[in-house]
């Protein structure tokens, strides 16, 4: 609750003092949304990477696979859930036999055999599940502690959080332990890209809100979206692309190819 | 979570995506999926056996890139689409150094994200296009072991010199349409000029030397 608090007034802070020349379409709540981008990032450079970072340099690397590992098998359980209700269900079909030879034969998952068996994994959750289904991202959501997301990501993470297979641990303190360490391993995953995106971008904010939502857009198609028209696309010498592509603003699953 | 992962390996290896390239000495009459994969081998072998770059020698990291990535890319061409409507609103000059100071930022993540690179197994995808085409994406995938393979796709173009890359989508995520929303708000705010000031202040500030961490 003192949580909640401490980020409503980060925001507030934030709307006063912003100044934000022209909004972005997709980001009408950007002073918020920098707001709680400030109060994540006080709390990653605090908290988190400091963890994590003492996390990979006492964990070995072969350590760090395996906790990966683990993980990524209890995900592929409801990664299968969301292939079946997006109705791929070859692909959902496919998760569970990941799951299924991880767990036995991969010894509860910390060695992935099934890639190495043909079975790729795969990327799903609520939210592309929702996108699949002609949910519009509607605007750009930062939310406290998970980060970038927009409205239908946000009900989808929900969604991931509740069915999380981790609530059904007991007692308690394994089941924070597991989620702490999953939270650990995931930023440790985290820290080159995140000294990388230091580096790349000018405006931080901005530069990983735009990666987000081409990244997401690219995910609920599976690698495959139709091509956006790009607002600038008539500028520039440089190359032409062709003249097939839709009039699109950003995220718009209407148009999706099924 | 696995979002965010995802969101970051994607990040990352956008970041490292164009260490692939390095020239060969017919280079010019390669198709470019093998032009992509001949030079990413050759970068990836001379990386990973030189002791110094694994050590963290920046500065010959960047002179390798220098020698064997840059000259497969236009990076006029992706300037130009990272600004959009701006460009043709630039000065000769102005087009110009900002394609220096472009460049300069480009190489210099790479450079970090190359450093970063674990022998992550790649997978080269057969090229879709016809032999006439001009304009091709080509397809390379990242495996990593317990996660989903990351995609990168080159966007080349043929022109007189051989093929060259003009964007690189990492992850569904283009690096040149990453930078638009960027460019275009610092060029709304403080002009071309100001866009050029903020490149090179934001390339002082990470030069090799000036070490951070």
């Amino acid at each position: 609750m003192t949580r909640l608090l401490l980020v409503a007034a980060l925001a507030g802070a934030a709307v006063g003092c912003a100044s934000t020349a022209e909004r972005d379409p997709r980001d009408p709540w950007e002073p918020l949304n920098r707001g709680i981008y400030s109060f994540n990032d006080m709390l990653d450079t605090a908290v988190a990477r400091p963890v994590a970072s003492a996390y990979q340099k006492v964990a070995p690397s072969e350590v760090r696979l395996r906790v990966r590992n683990f993980f990524g098998n209890i995900g592929d359980v409801f990664i299968g859930v969301n292939n079946f209700l997006q109705g791929k269900f070859e692909d959902g079909v496919s998760d569970w036999a990941r799951f299924a030879f991880n767990t036995t034969i991969g010894l509860l998952g910390i060695h992935d055999i099934a890639t190495d068996m043909g079975y790729e994994k795969h990327n799903e959750d609520f939210g592309q599940t929702f996108g699949r289904w002609g949910a519009a991202a509607g605007p750009y959501l930062v939310l406290p502690i998970v980060g970038s997301s927009d409205v239908r990501d946000g009900i989808g993470w929900g969604f991931d959080f509740y069915t999380d297979p981790l609530n059904e641990t007991k007692p308690f303190q394994a089941r924070w332990g597991l989620v702490g360490l999953r939270l650990i391993q995931t930023r440790a995953d985290l820290l080159d890209a995140s000294r990388i995106l230091e580096e790349a971008a000018l405006d931080r904010y901005v530069f990983q809100r735009d990666a987000y939502l081409q990244r997401r857009r690219n995910l609920i198609y599976d690698g495959r979206p139709p091509r956006e028209k790009e607002p600038d696309d008539e500028a520039g010498d440089k190359p032409q692309k062709p003249a097939t592509e839709e009039k699109e603003m950003h995220d718009d699953p209407d148009q999706k190819p099924r | 979570m696995t979002r965010i992962r995802n969101l970051a390996s994607a990040a990352l290896l956008g970041a490292s995506a164009l260490f692939a390239f390095a020239p060969l000495a017919r280079a010019q009459e390669l198709p470019p999926d093998q032009l992509v994969k001949n030079v990413t081998v050759e970068v990836v072998e001379l990386i990973t056996k030189d002791r110094e770059i694994q050590q963290g020698d920046r500065a010959k990291l960047i002179e390798l890139i220098d020698a064997k990535v840059l000259p497969h890319f236009n990076f006029t061409a992706m300037t130009a689409l990272a600004l959009g409507h701006s460009w043709n609103k630039a000065t000769p000059e102005q087009k110009k150094r900002l394609t220096e100071e472009f460049r300069t930022l480009l190489v210099r993540t790479y450079a970090s994200a190359l450093a970063a690179y674990s022998e992550q197994k790649l997978d080269f995808r057969p090229l879709r296009a016809k032999p006439t085409d001009t304009d091709v994406t080509v397809q390379v995938r990242v495996l990593q072991a317990g996660a989903q393979p990351v995609p990168i796709d080159y966007s080349m173009e043929k022109t007189a010199s051989g093929w060259k890359v003009y964007d690189v989508m990492v992850g569904g995520v283009s690096l040149v349409a990453n930078y638009r929303t960027e460019f275009n708000n610092v060029v709304r705010e403080s002009g071309i000029d100001g866009l050029i000031k903020n490149l090179a202040a934001k390339n002082r500030r990470f030069e090799p030397g000036a070490a951070k961490r």
